[in-house]
C-alpha cells in the first residue's frame, strides 16, 4: 500500500541522513522526499511517500519516533490529509503549437513562467492525477526536462 | 509549534567556567558526569584530548593494546556497574575499531559514549590522512551522533550524550571532535539540565494503572503462567520487583541470556533460561503456558524461533519501555509501554490493594517440576576434561560468586548453562550482536568496574585469539582479570553446525595445522602456545590437559593475584544441548 508520511523533525545537520537511513535500511523505497522548514524556522517538515507492507511500516514510524531530533511522526490516510504536488516542465514548442500548449496549461490552471523560441517552462500544482494527466497531455509536444516536488502534505 | 516551558527560574542557572581549550572542557564535562575512568587509545585527532587528559588526576586512563579491547571493556565497565562506560580514538582507523563495540552496545542496549577525534574541519571530506566519516558511518548503530563543529556547544552535546545514553532504552552515544574544537578556547558555559524537542525523550516512561489492572484478571484465570525476563530488568534494576512480583503470583520465571542473574537461577520459581539452548524445560514451559508475560524483551529470534509457532496457547503480555517493541516480532494481547522498575513495582502494590491470591496452579508447577528433574541441563563424563566440566568446577571453586565474561560460540552457552547466576550484571556476554573477541577486553573492564569482584573470562580459543594483545592491558594496568579458555583447536560452534547440518565438512573451522590436530590425545600439536604468549605478555599461565589436575588448576588461577591465563584442553567433539535450529520451534529440540 502507498503511504504517505510526514515527519516533523529539528532543523539539523543529519536528521535527513538518519530518517532516510531508517527507511532505506528496512528495504522500502522511497517514491518521493521533500524537506523544507516550517513557520518555525528551528523546524523542518519530511515529506515521504513509499509502498510498504503495513505493519512492517508502523513499526518503522515507532522507530522514526524514537530518532532524537524527530518531533512527530504521522502516517495520512487517504482523505486526512491535503496532498499537493508543484512540477515544472520545460516543453518544446515554437509559433505553430504554443497557443495549442498555452490552451492546455490554462485548463490545468499552470502558469507559463519561461518563454523561448523554441520552449516553455510551465508550473502546475495539483494532486499526483492532475499532474499525470497535465504531463501525459504535454508528452507528444516534447517534454525536455522535467522536475516535481514531489508530495506535500497538511493534515486537514 | 513551541511549547510552553516552565520559567527558567525553575532551573538552577547554568554554570559559567573559566576560559579553557575544547580539549579541557571535555575532560571537565566528563568529570561532571562522574565518569573516573576512560578507555582510550591516542593518535594524531586525539592528542589535545589524551593532553587535556594529563592536566587532570581526577580520571584515570586505561590505555587498550587495540581500540576494539577498549572500547569492549568501556562496554563491559557498564554492564558490570550500570554506569555509563566511555572510550575515545582518533580519526580514521582509531574510530573505524570502535564501530563493532558501539553496534554491540546498540544491540544489547547498554549505555556508551564514544569519543573520537576527527581531522581539523577545514579537512573534512575532503580525504585528508586518517579521515572517515565517523558521524555517517555510525548512523545505523547508534541511539544518537554528535559532530561538534564548535567548542562552545561541547558542554550541552556532552550532557545530552550522557543523559541519552542512559534514559529510556540506554544505548551509545557518538561524539566526534575534530582537533581545531579540541583546541579552541571558550569560556564554557556548563547546562544543568537538558532539553529536547523529542516529547518521548524527556517524558517520564511510567505505565497507567489502567493498563497495569488490565494485567490482573489475566493473572487470576492463568493455569498456566509464565514470565519472560529480560536484559530490561537488569538495565532498569528491576530484580527485585521481579522477584516480588514473581513471589506475590507465584509464576515461574525463565530468564533471557540478556537477562540472566534479573532472577536468582537457584530460587524455586526459576526456570533458568531459554531460547536456542536454553533449559529444556524453560522452553517447554513457554511452549505450553497459557500466560506469558514478558518483561523487558524483544521477542528475538534466538528466543522465539519460529515466530508463528512461539507460546501459540498463550496470552501474551509485553511489558517494555521501548514502545516500537510492541508486536515487532510478535503480536501481543497486552502491550504496556513502560520503565519496567516502575511497572512491576506498581504492580505489586496494586495486587496488594485488590488482595491478589495467586491461582491454583498446582498441576503447572508439578508439571515444571517434573521436567526439572527429568531434563536438567547435563552432560555426559569424559576420560578428558569436557568443557561443560570445567565450568561445573569454576562454578563450585567459585561459589558461583565471580563475574562472568565470554567470547562468541559454544563456551558461551556452557558458560550460561553450568554456572549460575543469583544476581544481575554477573554474565557480560556479546549477545545480540555475537561479537567474538568480547571476552578478555571484556574482562578487564569489569574488573576495573568492580575490583572486589573475582572476574574470570571463560573464552574459546578461536574468540580469545581475537583480542589477546590485552594481556598486556592486563599487565601494565594490574588489571587481574583473568581467563579460562576451553581450547578445543576448532571454531566450535561452526563445527557443531557442520555436524549437525553440512555433513561434518569443515569450511575453515581448524585453528590449527588440519593435518595434524592437536587435542587432549596429540598434546604435542596444540596450537597456539596460549601459555608462551601469556609468559610474553608477563601474565602468568598454566595449561591443564589432564582432567586430574582441573580443579587444582582452577584453584591455582583463582588463588593468584593477578590477570591469568588458563588453557584448558577439550575435545571438540562436545555439541551444546539442547539445540533448537534456526527458525524452527520448541517441538523440534534437540536433546542429544
Amino acid at each position: 500500500m502507498r503511504h504517505t508520511i510526514s515527519v516533523l523533525v529539528e532543523n539539523k545537520f543529519g536528521v535527513l541522513a538518519r530518517v532516510a537511513g531508517m527507511i532505506s535500511g528496512r528495504g522500502f523505497n522511497i517514491d518521493s522526499l521533500n524537506v523544507a522548514p516550517t513557520h518555525d524556522a528551528t523546524l523542518s517538515r519530511i515529506t515521504i511517500v513509499l509502498k510498504g507492507d503495513d505493519a512492517a511500516l508502523e513499526l518503522c514510524q515507532k522507530q522514526l519516533r524514537k530518532l532524537v531530533n524527530v518531533v512527530d511522526v504521522a502516517d495520512f490516510k487517504e482523505g486526512q490529509a491535503v496532498l499537493r504536488e508543484l512540477a515544472l516542465v520545460k516543453v518544446r514548442a515554437d509559433s505553430g503549437n504554443r497557443a495549442e500548449i498555452v490552451q492546455i496549461a490554462d485548463i490545468f490552471r499552470a502558469k507559463i513562467v519561461n518563454l523561448a523560441p523554441t520552449e516553455v517552462i510551465i508550473e502546475v500544482t495539483g494532486d499526483e492525477e492532475k499532474l499525470n494527466a497535465f504531463l501525459g497531455l504535454l508528452e507528444p509536444f516534447g517534454v525536455l526536462e522535467l522536475a516535481r516536488t514531489g508530495r506535500l502534505a497538511l493534515k486537514r | 509549534m513551541k511549547k510552553a516551558r516552565t520559567s527558567p527560574a525553575a532551573f538552577p542557572k547554568p554554570e559559567i567556567g573559566r576560559e579553557m581549550k575544547g580539549a579541557d572542557c571535555v575532560v571537565e564535562c566528563l568529570i561532571r558526569e562522574g565518569v573516573d575512568v576512560i578507555f582510550a587509545y591516542p593518535g594524531g585527532a586525539s592528542q589535545e584530548l589524551h593532553q587535556a587528559l594529563a592536566r587532570t588526576d581526577k580520571i584515570r586512563v586505561i590505555l587498550p593494546r587495540h581500540e576494539q579491547g577498549g572500547s569492549f571493556a568501556a562496554e563491559a565497565y557498564s554492564r558490570a556497574s550500570g554506569q555509563v562506560g566511555v572510550c575515545m580514538a582518533t580519526s580514521g582507523p582509531g574510530a573505524t575499531n570502535l564501530v563493532s563495540a558501539i553496534a554491540d552496545a546498540y544491540m544489547d542496549s547498554i549505555p556508551m559514549v564514544a569519543i573520537t577525534g576527527q581531522v581539523y574541519s577545514k579537512y573534512i571530506g575532503k580525504m585528508a590522512f586518517q579521515e572517515t566519516d565517523f558521524y555517517g558511518m555510525t548512523l545505523p548503530v547508534v541511539k544518537h551522533s554528535y559532530l561538534v563543529l564548535d567548542a562552545n556547544e561541547l558542554p550541552r552535546v556532552f550532557k545530552e550524550a550522557f543523559h541519552l545514553a542512559k534514559s529510556g532504552r540506554p544505548g551509545p552515544v557518538v561524539i566526534d571532535i575534530p582537533k581545531d574544537v579540541q583546541q579552541a578556547k571558550i569560556q564554557p558555559v556548563f547546562p544543568t539540565t537538558v532539553e529536547f524537542r523529542n516529547p518521548t525523550i524527556t517524558a517520564e516512561c511510567h505505565a497507567t494503572d489502567e493498563q497495569l489492572k488490565q494485567l490482573i484478571p489475566l493473572l487470576a484465570e492463568a493455569k498456566r503462567p509464565v514470565i519472560y525476563a529480560g536484559g530490561g530488568i537488569i538495565s532498569a534494576e528491576a530484580h527485585r520487583e521481579l522477584k516480588a512480583f514473581a513471589e506475590k503470583t507465584n509464576i515461574q520465571v525463565a530468564t533471557t541470556l540478556m537477562g540472566l542473574g534479573g532472577f536468582p537461577e537457584s530460587h524455586e520459581l526459576s526456570l533458568r533460561w531459554f531460547g536456542m539452548h536454553g533449559s529444556a524445560y524453560g522452553n517447554w514451559a513457554v511452549d505450553q503456558c497459557d500466560l506469558l508475560i514478558g518483561v523487558g524483551v524483544r521477542f528475538d529470534d534466538r528466543i522465539t524461533g519460529d515466530t508463528s509457532k512461539f507460546a501459540t496457547q498463550a496470552k501474551i503480555v509485553h511489558i517494555d519501555v521501548d514502545a516500537s517493541e510492541h508486536n515487532k516480532n510478535k503480536r501481543v494481547l497486552l502491550p504496556i509501554t513502560g520503565d519496567v522498575r516502575h511497572a512491576l513495582g506498581r504492580l505489586n502494590e496494586l495486587l496488594a490493594v485488590h488482595k491478589f491470591t495467586a491461582p491454583d496452579t498446582k498441576a503447572w508447577h508439578q508439571q515444571l517440576g517434573k521436567w526439572k528433574k527429568d531434563h536438567p541441563f547435563s552432560f555426559e563424563k569424559s576420560k578428558h576434561i569436557v568443557p561443560q566440566e570445567a565450568v561445573q568446577t569454576l562454578y563450585e571453586l567459585t561459589k558461583g560468586n565471580a563475574i562472568i565474561t565470554t567470547g562468541v560460540g559454544q563456551h558461551q552457552m556452557w558458560a550460561a548453562q553450568f554456572y549460575q547466576f543469583q544476581e544481575p550484571r554477573r554474565y557480560l556476554s556479546s549477545l545480540g550482536l555475537g561479537a567474538m573477541g568480547f571476552g578478555y577486553p571484556a574482562a578487564l573492564g569489569a574488573k576495573v568496574a568492580r575490583p572486589d569482584l573475582e572476574v574470570i573470562d571463560i573464552d574459546g580459543d578461536g574468540s580469545f585469539a581475537m583480542n589477546i594483545q590485552e594481556l598486556a592491558t592486563a599487565h601494565i594496568e594490574k588489571i587481574a582479570a583473568k581467563a579460562m579458555i576451553l581450547n578445543n583447536q576448532h571454531l566450535g560452534m561452526v563445527v557443531q553446525w557442520e555436524d549437525r547440518f553440512y555433513g561434518s565438512v569443515r569450511g575453515n573451522t581448524i585453528l590449527g595445522d588440519e593435518s595434524n590436530v592437536g587435542s587432549p590425545d596429540n598434546p604435542s600439536a596444540l596450537y597456539p602456545d596460549f601459555v608462551k604468549i601469556a609468559e610474553g605478555y608477563g601474565v602468568k599461565g598454566r595449561r591443564v590437559i589432564k582432567k586430574s589436575e582441573l580443579r587444582e588448576a582452577i584453584s591455582e588461577m583463582l588463588a593468584h593475584d593477578g590477570p591469568y591465563v588458563l588453557d584448558v584442553i577439550v575435545p571438540y567433539t562436545e555439541h551444546v544441548l539442547p539445540m533448537i535450529p534456526a527458525g524452527r520451534s520448541v517441538k523440534e529440540m534437540l536433546l542429544k
